[in-house]
This record gives structure tokens, sequence and C-alpha cells, in this order.
């Protein structure tokens, strides 16, 4: 009885940090589209995807459910791997030699 | 066939969201609110870099700037928001993958930073302003 407004208080950063972590994949757009060179969105979108890891763990959080933690975890290990991947694509042409 | 009743399931346990997190957050004695707190605390660590991390990606006039910005501030965010979900969950099953993803987001991010950095240099990306490289400043 007495942690039930601790739990109201965790639900509650739950819910700003999702808003929040939302709003911020959505601005990272503003730098994939106006960004002036290559590397500019490598980077807007390697931002997107440790946000969408964030995003991953908040709702693991939000649903108690653990999958989401290796759902993010999962994200991460792909966004590094996309990330290397471009960054030798724009300048050997190839990525697999 | 199989994956209706599953889909059925998921739906279910995202409409209770509120119900079953106050449940998990009250099941015990004052451990539980001082993990609460604990939670709450990282939560608000981590949405701050990452607020840190977008708003330097956003404003920052060079893309060796911006690298600086989110490479570590958005590590730091997110390595707070899987700390979170480390105490959370407790050092079981999915602390541990909480864990495994902090020391790979440590490893990774500066590694993907470098890497972006020495492409972008290589492409012939200007600095900002009067920098140059240390070998373009001899000649």
């Amino acid at each position: 009885m007495t942690a039930a407004p601790a739990a109201g208080l965790l639900d509650a950063a739950i819910t700003g940090a999702l808003v929040l972590a939302s709003a911020l994949t959505l601005l990272c757009g503003y730098r994939i589209v106006r960004g002036p060179t290559v590397p500019d969105r490598v980077v807007a979108l390697d931002t997107i995807g440790t946000n969408v890891v964030a995003i991953g763990v908040l709702v693991a959080l939000s649903t108690d459910r653990s999958l989401f933690v290796s759902v993010a975890l999962v994200l991460t290990i792909i966004g590094f791997i996309s990330t290397v991947a471009v960054a030798r694509y724009v300048i050997e042409g190839d990525i697999i030699q | 066939m199989t994956l209706t009743p599953l889909a059925a399931d998921a739906v279910a346990s995202l409409a209770v969201t509120p119900l079953t997190a106050a449940e998990s957050a009250a099941s015990t004695g004052p451990l539980a609110l001082a993990r609460t707190l604990v939670t709450v605390a990282l939560l608000i660590v981590g949405s701050f870099f990452l607020t840190i991390g977008t708003v330097g990606l956003l404003r920052l006039p060079d893309v060796y700037n911006r690298l600086h910005a989110t490479s570590k501030a958005t590590t730091l965010g997110a390595a707070s928001v899987f700390l979170a979900g480390f105490v959370h969950f407790g050092p079981g099953g999915t602390g541990l993958t909480s864990t495994i993803g902090i020391v790979f987001l440590f490893i990774t991010a500066p590694t993907g930073a470098h890497m972006i950095s020495r492409s972008a240099q290589r492409m012939g990306v200007p600095f900002f302003g009067t920098t140059a490289w240390p070998d373009d400043a001899e000649d």
C-alpha cells in the first residue's frame, strides 16, 4: 500500500520517457532529410537506432515483458553492423571484398 | 491459427499496462520502493542524455561535431535506460540481457562513430570554421 504512489511515479516516468524518446526519434528525421552529406544521414540513422533501442527497453519496462529487452539488444547489434557497413560502403564502394 | 491467441494475449497485456506495472512494483516491501525510485532516477538520466544527443545532432554545425554529441550522449542515455531495465527486472535472465546490452553499447558505439568519422574525412567532408587536418596544415 505504501508503494502505490511509487508505482504511479514509475508509470508516469515510463510514459514520459516513451513520449520523449518517440519525439526525439521523429526529430532525427530532420537531419536525415536535410543533412548536407551522407555521413550526416548515417549519424542520424545511428541516433534513431539508439533511440529505438531505448524505446524497446522502455516498452519492456512498461509491459513487464522481458522479451523486449532481447529485442533491444538485437536492435543494438543490427544498428552497429549497418553503421559499419555504410561507413565502409561510402569509401570503398563495396562492403565484402 | 496458432498465432491468433498469442496476438490476442499480447494485445490484452498491452491494454492493461498500468495495472501490471503497479502490481509488480507494489508486490513486496520497502525494497521494491527503493528499486522503483532507482528505476525512475535512471529513466530520467537516460531521457536527459537522449535529449542532449538529439539536440546536438540537430544544432551542431559539422558532421564531426554531431558525432561528438550523439556518440557520447546517446550511448550514455541508452545505457542508462538499459541499467533501469537491469534494476527493474533484477539480476536474473533479463537483467543479464540488459548488462550484455550495456557492454555491447559501450564497445560498439565508439567503434561505429570512429568508422563514420574516418569515412567522412576520406570522403572530403570539410571541417567547420578554420580547423584543418594536421597533415594539410603543414602544406
